[in-house]
């Protein structure tokens, strides 16, 4: 049974939230490098995008409890996601008409669009933290447990307990489907298939009589999808904090180099690749390693390779080890 | 003679202060070849840029069918029944050679399945590797494909920019018969060349270029057997 | 307007700003803005060689300004000698066989060449120094940190003067840049942009957590100062009296002097910097930095090193943050690490040099100074905005809300003016000669 036990804690504490917790990430990336792989530049504001499309899920979700609407068992938040995205697109289609756009007609060096989204990311900070205030919100009222830890002892006999959290399951799934929907799009669909074109080559899809246009407006739209989930189903499964998702922004841009800047499907190793580092790396192992060594070899410190605060440290790591191996990410992204 | 289906003259513009056309005249007959040959330098790629809009002109028109089309720009001189293929950077490498010919048709909104057949059939090799992505594929089958691309939009006019530039000589060989095939379908070729001598073998009328200047001007015939034209620019 | 004038004309504007805060608010809080506004432009400074000069993007400011806060504890601080008898030596001892592994590591990496197996070796070495590195550390660790943990708990400092905490702050900063420019300079731009967030936020996070170092989040507090203390001046006859002869209340000029002579300290400092950086940007070395910057390819061209100029440059401005860091703690008295956050200590101090004008020296004293000023006078003016578009509502949810998200406005503001700058006069207030 130990082994067994041994495995369920491992899955308990690491394999289940990192995938969670994967899963968001890779969905930030995703906005990340659609961003560069259409506009061209690393969006700094990418963390408070995901911060204000939350946000304005949340204040639907608000709307949506006190006129008594519920899912039931999911959280209400996954009914107001659409008055979010479209909250969030409103805001980057403006952003673009009244900043971006300038800088793209000009073709501006992309250093100089990282500063401008520095600015956007001021912008953006402010408003979100203007309107809902810089406290932390938990805005899930859904069932807490799909599988509490109780419940599965009970059903296996086990001496450890295997919590699979709603939100977590909740992620998963929400990932995958827009991940899938994203794929589609992008490989089967007219527009889709015009922004791959654009993000390979832009003068010969300008050629091609692609809009250059109708492209990016079609981007903005998709990441403001892609942020919005990504910060509704973190701030479900963690909670809903301005200043957590700006922190954001460091795994989100290792996630998407680690993957290969610009490459959607390395958006998406990436942001497991960090995510499962980060959770290893800073999990106390004592209870896994305890049941699986003999009694006389147990060991009393906590068996973790590094503090929680350091997780930060290990998406640096990562993201350092693949700039001096591998520059242009596992998937071979665009960046020379 | 009957004007031109496409005719660039007198043209002179550059992209600063300095031209680098000078009262340029470049033509193409209905289903004929054109191309333009020249030293390094001589202007040849910026004189089929300036047919294309691409180049600002100070001076000189172009028309297409005998209407004036200078002022468009060149996305809609593609409307317009021109196509333009790149010296280089002339494919989206991380799409399949099928996407790359989709794209080509961007703006069509018919059924493109039998201008792709076509294409196909023009380049048998495409076709066997229509689901591979672009960017794997050798030199000359990249060629193809931006070739390829071109022609879906179904084309009056199509402009080649140094097709043969870094392909082997056999697949170069085989390239230019491909583009007189195309030119046996009606559509209208204009070329640049850095290989003059096979370009003037399968030209209608060639385009010697000198310093943004026409230089000399004639059948491929002649301007292969004008000693002058040899001496200067074929190495004997 | 006449360049030459512009200058001076810019900065009589913001002096007389501060004139004004003293005015009508106090000279107190003037001075305060003064001071802090002083520390910023010599931040800015820095951020300005690295983007101005060469166009390097570092966003982790903060990371070094909060070593050169590390530095202002380590050199002022008394030793805790309990805490080095319970430790000291197993803590530096690991600290040796950290960087003994790394080093080993990478030598092991170059020496091995292309043989087959290099990266298992040099991951078994790094994977052992890190076994024993943990070993020596944990224990060491929690000796330390059981030393009277309310009152101390870590290992304290040298017990030096503070102001010699300042080169050193530049010196610890310059070393994580050389650390960040060995791996991140000659990729592109934007990742430079990233190793430099990411580091920033790991040496908060060793500040954080390292108690045995910095205390953590215990803080520490009561810095010595190189400035006499206001109880001090007020137990000195001899300064009361003469305040009271001038017609001040000794009470306020004894906190107005000290400030003052913090400010007297910081524009010496600022001065020398700016005669220094001045020299070089006109100097061949600077002229080539331009030149780089302006066109990366033809330098490489001409023979130039251009990563080794950007690692000169990159840690020289990173030097300069530590620097200002190591001042700035010294003027709060205080290590406080909760305190270091990003968009506070990195991307405002962007929107000082964006808005002073990147390239330019004094833009970016002008704009560090600048920039503070509004950052502190932003939230009154804020609140004082709200107030009055409040006046007429009831009171209620709404109106509470409107008050309450004043405090906000500064950043919305910083984001706006920064855009605007970039839109309007991308070369900032001082322009690039």
């Amino acid at each position: 049974m130990e082994p067994l036990n041994a495995l369920v804690a491992f899955s308990n504490f690491v394999v289940i939230p990192a995938t969670a917790y994967g899963a968001q990430l890779a969905l930030g990336a995703l906005g990340v490098t659609l961003i560069y792989g259409i506009l061209r530049f690393s969006n700094f504001a990418h963390g408070d995008t995901m911060a204000f499309g939350a946000m304005g899920t949340i204040l639907a979700t608000w709307a949506l409890q006190a006129a008594g609407v519920s899912l039931g068992p999911l959280p209400t938040a996954l009914l107001a996601l659409p008055v979010g995205i479209a909250a969030c697109a409103v805001l980057l289609l403006l952003t673009d008409k009244l900043v971006y756009k300038f800088y793209r007609a000009r073709k501006v060096s992309p250093v100089l669009l990282v500063i401008v989204s520095m600015g956007v990311m001021f912008v953006y900070n402010g408003l979100v933290r203007f309107v809902i205030g810089v406290d932390d919100q938990n805005f899930d009222d859904g069932a807490r447990y799909l599988i509490g830890a109780i419940q599965f002892r009970q059903m296996t006999g086990l001496d450890e307990g295997l919590a699979i959290r709603t939100s977590q399951a909740i992620t998963v799934v929400t990932a995958v489907v827009t991940v899938a929907i994203l794929f589609w799009f992008l490989n089967h669909t007219r527009t889709g298939k015009s922004m791959r074109a654009f993000s390979d080559n832009e003068d010969l899809a300008l050629l091609s009589g692609i809009s250059p246009d109708r492209v990016v407006r079609v981007t903005w739209l998709i990441v403001a999808a892609l942020a919005t989930i990504a910060g509704v189903l973190y701030g479900l499964d963690k909670s809903f904090k301005p200043f957590t998702y700006f922190q954001l922004l460091l795994p989100v841009f290792a996630a998407a180099i680690v993957g290969g800047l610009g490459s959607p499907i390395g958006a998406i190793a990436g942001g497991f690749v960090i995510a499962f580092s980060e959770v290893t790396l800073t999990y106390a192992f004592k209870k896994v390693a305890n049941y699986l060594l003999p009694e006389s070899l147990e060991i009393d410190g906590l068996a973790q390779l590094l503090a929680t605060d350091y997780k930060f440290a290990v998406s640096f790591a990562i993201l350092v080890i693949v700039l001096l191996f591998r520059p242009t990410g596992l998937f071979r992204g665009k960046s020379a | 003679m009957s004007e031109p289906v496409l005719i660039g003259s007198g043209m002179t513009g550059g992209y600063g202060a300095a031209d680098i056309l000078h009262d340029c005249t470049i033509a193409v007959e209905k289903g004929r070849i054109s191309v333009i040959v020249g030293p390094n330098g001589a202007g040849k790629s910026t004189a089929m840029k300036a047919v294309f809009g691409m180049l600002p002109l100070r001076q000189g028109a172009v028309r297409l069918d005998g209407h004036d089309i200078t002022g468009l720009s060149p996305q809609d001189r593609v409307a317009q029944g021109m196509a333009f293929v790149p010296q280089t950077r002339n494919i989206f490498p991380s799409m399949t050679v099928e996407e790359n010919l989709e794209m080509g048709a961007f703006l069509r909104r018919d059924d493109i399945a039998g201008t792709m057949e076509e294409v196909y059939h023009l380049f048998p090799i495409l076709a066997e590797k229509r689901h591979q992505p672009t960017g794997e594929l050798s030199g000359g089958q990249r060629q193809q494909v931006a070739v390829g691309r071109a022609l879906m939009t179904r084309p009056r006019i199509l402009m080649l920019d140094e097709p043969t530039a870094g392909v082997s000589p056999i697949v170069m060989d085989e390239l230019f018969d491909r583009i007189i095939e195309v030119a046996r379908t009606g559509i209208s070729i204009l070329m640049v060349e850095q290989n003059a001598r096979q370009a003037l073998e399968i030209a209608d009328t060639g385009y010697v270029l000198v310093q943004g200047r026409n230089a000399y001007t004639g059948s491929g015939a002649e301007l292969l057997a004008d000693p002058e034209v040899r001496r200067s620019f074929l190495g004997g | 307007m006449n360049p030459s004038l512009r200058t001076p004309l810019l900065f009589l504007a913001v002096a007389a700003l501060i004139v004004l805060v003293g005015v009508l608010q106090s000279w107190n809080v003037a001075l305060g803005i003064l001071n802090m506004g002083l520390v910023s432009a010599i931040m800015a400074l820095g951020v300005n060689m690295q983007w101005g000069y060469a166009g390097l993007f570092n966003v982790g400011v903060m990371g070094f300004v909060a070593l050169g806060g590390l530095a202002a504890v380590i050199v002022s601080m008394p030793p805790v000698d309990a805490a080095w008898a319970a430790g000291g030596a197993r803590v530096m001892a690991a600290m040796a066989v950290g960087a003994a592994t790394i080093a080993g590591a990478i030598f092991l990496w170059k020496r091995l060449g292309r043989r087959s197996g290099r990266g298992l070796i040099v991951a078994a070495v790094l994977a052992i120094g890190f076994v024993v590195y943990r070993w020596l550390l944990g224990p060491a660790v929690d000796a330390i940190e059981s030393v009277d943990p309310a009152a101390t708990g870590y290992l304290g400092g040298l017990g030096l003067p503070i102001v010699l905490a300042w080169p050193i702050g530049g010196v610890l900063a310059a070393g994580a840049a050389w650390i960040v420019g060995k791996t991140a300079l000659g990729l592109r731009s934007d990742y430079l942009a990233i190793a430099t967030l990411g580091i920033a936020e790991i040496i908060i996070a060793v500040l954080k957590n390292e108690d045995w170092l910095s205390r953590g989040v215990k803080n520490v507090i009561g810095l010595p100062r190189p400035v006499p203390y206001e109880v001090d001046l007020q137990n000195s006859e001899a300064f009361v009296t003469r305040m009271s002869d001038w017609g001040f209340d000794p009470v306020t000029a004894s906190t107005i002097t000290v400030k003052l002579a913090y400010a007297g300290l910081f524009v010496l400092v600022l001065i020398v910097l700016l005669w220094l950086a001045q020299a070089a940007l006109a100097s061949p070395w600077g002229r080539m930095m331009r030149a780089i910057r302006d066109n990366e390819t033809a330098a490489e061209a001409m023979g130039k090193d251009v990563t080794r100029r950007h690692l000169q440059v990159f840690i020289l401005g990173s030097a300069l943050c530590g620097l200002a860091g190591a001042m700035m703690t010294t003027l709060d008295g205080q290590l406080v690490p909760t305190t270091y956050q990003p968009l506070r200590f990195t991307f405002l101090i962007w929107v000082m040099v964006i808005v002073g004008g990147s390239g330019n020296n004094f833009g970016a004293v002008l704009g560090g100074i600048l920039i503070w000023f509004l950052w502190v006078e932003v939230e009154p003016l804020g609140r004082w905005v709200m107030d009055n578009v409040t006046a007429n509502l009831d009171d209620g949810i709404l109106k509470q809300r409107l008050i309450d998200s004043a405090a906000h406005m500064r950043l919305l503001t910083m984001g706006v003016l920064m855009l605007v700058v970039l839109r309007f006069a991308p070369r900032g207030l001082i322009p690039e000669r």
